[in-house]
């Protein structure tokens, strides 16, 4: 699961809607997507296995049908590696903050 | 209609470990902001998900255990009274080998529409996952910054 594919898939503004309408109403069939979408049946497909892929949708069966789910976790693991880092300079600044400013104390 | 989340990270690590991993409290502390569960991990049993300071966050049973390969919890917030009133959510952990890696799927399911639980749980997962992820993989979980809400 490589984060290539996250990027690659992440490019196409089609795959964001799509990604966006999963987010606003989550679960979903290949038809509740298509519904709405200036999208041809066809290419929503591509699109979903596309992200599927790359791992930004995941499907269950639920009876007959089989509903899409937006996965949040490659996004995390892409927030985590880069502004996780800056998070983590605030914090220890504060820390070094802290510490100096008890030390000043009596 | 319910609510549904479904979580899914690619670990390169054994189903075995990964497994220690979910049910090890020492280990959950470790990349669940210092959180931890607690159960004897056998179908029927009580299980609980504890503050640091001991504070139960969400409790419930254990419905289904088959390790390496399957969890399902019932999963009841304990903290807040306006998810302690929705009633139990259910919780399932699929551990699949796919080549070197184990493919996780977390599906979190409430029988309510709009679940609050499922969707202040949602804010958690993916951090969750990310660190457990990152702790089997490198030996380093992430940095304890997000607290979950």
């Amino acid at each position: 699961m490589s984060m290539d594919a996250v990027f690659k898939a992440l490019s196409d503004p089609s795959r964001r809607q799509l990604l966006d309408r999963l987010h606003d109403h989550n679960g979903q069939t290949l038809n509740d997507l298509c519904s709405g979408l200036e999208m041809t049946r066809q290419a929503v497909t591509k699109h979903l296995a596309i992200l599927e892929a790359a791992n930004l949708v995941a499907t269950r069966k639920q009876g007959r049908e089989k509903l899409h789910f937006i996965n949040p976790v490659p996004i995390n693991d892409i927030a985590e590696r880069w502004i996780g880092k800056f998070e983590r300079g605030r914090l220890k600044a504060l820390a070094e903050l802290k510490r100096n400013l008890e030390r000043e104390e009596p | 209609m319910s609510s549904t989340y479904v979580y899914v990270t690619y670990i390169r690590t054994a189903p075995e470990n990964l497994w220690q991993a979910l049910t090890s409290p020492e280990f959950q502390k470790q990349y669940w902001f210092g959180m931890h569960q607690e159960s004897s991990w056998q179908a029927g049993a009580d299980w609980k998900l504890c503050f640091s300071d001991g504070r139960v966050a969400d409790a419930g049973k254990v419905l289904e255990i088959d390790p390496p390969r399957r969890l399902v919890l019932e999963w009841k917030n304990q903290f807040r009274p306006e998810m302690k009133e929705e009633g139990p959510t259910r919780c399932i952990y699929e551990l699949e080998p796919v080549d070197d890696a184990v493919k996780l799927t977390i599906t979190h399911t409430s029988p309510r529409e709009k679940s609050k639980v499922i969707e202040a749980v949602s804010g958690g997962w993916p951090k969750v996952l990310s660190s457990l992820k990152s702790l089997l993989e490198t030996g380093r979980p992430m940095p304890a910054i997000h607290k979950p809400a």
